[in-house]
């Protein structure tokens, strides 16, 4: 288990563009499996277009209390990069004015940036329909200052939305650290006390499962009938719905898939559940990614990997949705891991 | 030639199969996918038997198959090892079965 970051760790790794060369390179510059731009183009959709905007994503910072070893932010406690009160203030300009139903705050643990709290409270004054807050749960439980978290959460009725990948301790803390399940447990259970999670609940409280190793994700209905079975039965939790996501092989997963020796089969399992269906609703063509520094992306993996959007409004500064709607979406050999089988996106799968 | 029986590549090309027979290779992937959909087994339930007989089999295609879709399922390492188990305790018991047969045979020509 990783105690560091790749990029603390000095990896190779940690560089956008080694992995966007790892991406190109080997299987798919030799023909044996077509790049993803060949793919679409065999079903006449590319290139892919944004469409109205309806998910506006914000990262405010890559810091995180947990080093989980499939993490794509390559997000841990060594990571400084966090958005500052200016950023959001631009952010919150957008959010005022965009006609996006959805307002999703991610990182890492997005409860770790300073303005988090000044930030939640301005932006559920814009009264956006949903109000995510990505909480890895842990967090909730790693110091006092974080134990108010579910009254908060409750007190700007923000949707919780965490990761869990599986109902078993030994699964959940060989990929998210040891601890990390008790702790989880525990959280699940303070947020289903203020009433988050609970049968016909108005707060939202929906797990994020994504496999522990180098498969994909089983049926995401299935999966949510196991872990509700399983949480009940074990611990007394609820939860509303399961959000099955693939792993996308980049940062920490592709070094894991790398060492492993799994990254060719890996690509050869994303390629073979190749599903036309998810590439129309894939989360791209209606999201948009806002990185800690306010810069703009297609999604939260393009962030990582370092490709800004097409055109001239980039930056949150210079949003412009007339400017970013129908843009080209800029994709590589990762985006595979959106369009296999039933489709993956921050809200689960897709067709 | 390849120098080995078994390459670990060569599951990705099973559905070729129909290349040389088209109607009997496509009949079959047809009846396949059909027996592994949810019925008055769920589809969970399903994999753990075709695990267990994957190594009755010994067929080592169907193991790394159906591993791999154990995991995509949920199924922990202890259902899996327990599924695989019920497999062996079959075969040891098939083989024991037989001890009766010889005892029969025993007592007739020697009892």
């Amino acid at each position: 288990m990783a105690t560091k970051s790749l990029q603390k760790r000095d990896s190779d790794l940690a560089k956008s563009n080694r992995q966007l060369e790892i991406l190109s390179n080997g299987i798919f510059k030799n023909g044996e499996l077509p790049t993803f731009r060949d793919k679409i183009a065999e079903t006449n959709q590319f290139p892919l277009k944004a469409k109205k905007l309806e998910i506006l994503q914000i990262n405010v910072g890559y810091m995180c209390n947990q080093v989980c070893d499939h993490c794509h932010v390559d997000a841990g406690p060594d990571r400084k990069e966090i958005m500052t009160r200016d950023t959001m203030r631009q952010c919150l300009e957008v959010i005022k004015n965009t006609g996006a139903h959805t307002l999703d705050l991610t990182g890492g643990a997005p409860e770790m940036n300073p303005d988090f709290r000044w930030f939640v409270e301005e932006a559920a004054k814009a009264g956006i329909k949903d109000f995510i807050v990505r909480s890895n749960l842990t967090i909730i439980r790693a110091n006092k200052k974080y134990y108010d978290l579910p009254e908060f959460f409750k007190k700007h009725n923000v949707h919780v939305v965490s990761s869990m990948p599986h109902w078993t301790r030994g699964k959940t803390d060989k990929q998210r650290g040891d601890g990390v399940f008790d702790k989880s447990i525990k959280a699940l259970q303070e947020l289903n006390a203020v009433g988050y999670g609970m049968p016909d609940s108005s707060l939202r409280l929906d797990l994020v499962y994504n496999p522990s190793g180098a498969f994909l994700p089983g049926d995401q209905m299935a999966m949510e009938k196991d872990f509700k079975k399983a949480l009940m039965e074990d611990f007394g939790i609820n939860f509303h719905n399961l959000f099955a996501i693939t792993n996308l092989p980049i940062a920490r997963f592709l070094d894991y898939l790398i060492a492993s020796e799994n990254y060719e089969d890996y690509m050869y399992s994303l390629v073979e559940a190749y599903n036309p269906t998810a590439v129309e609703n894939v989360m791209c063509t209606n999201t948009l990614s806002v990185s800690w520094d306010g810069y703009l992306f297609d999604c939260d993996f393009n962030q990582m990997l370092e490709l800004p959007v097409n055109g001239k409004s980039q930056h949150i500064s210079e949003y412009n949705e007339d400017l970013l709607e129908g843009r080209n979406i800029v994709i590589s050999q990762h985006c595979y891991g959106c369009t296999a089988g039933a489709g993956s996106s921050c809200q689960g799968t897709v067709a | 030639m390849q120098k080995t029986y078994y390459d670990p590549a060569d599951l990705r090309k099973f559905g070729k199969i129909t290349e040389w027979s088209e109607e009997l290779g496509n009949t079959f992937f047809e009846y396949y996918g059909k027996v592994f959909e949810e019925g008055a087994l769920t589809a969970r339930e399903k994999s753990l038997i075709a695990l267990a007989v994957a190594h009755t089999e010994q067929c080592p295609y169907c193991i790394d198959a159906y591993t791999k879709d154990g995991l995509q399922r949920g199924v922990t390492k202890e259902e899996m090892m327990e599924a695989i188990h019920v497999g062996a305790a079959i075969k040891s018991g098939a083989t024991l079965v037989h001890g009766v047969q010889m005892m029969n045979k025993v007592n007739k020509l020697d009892g």
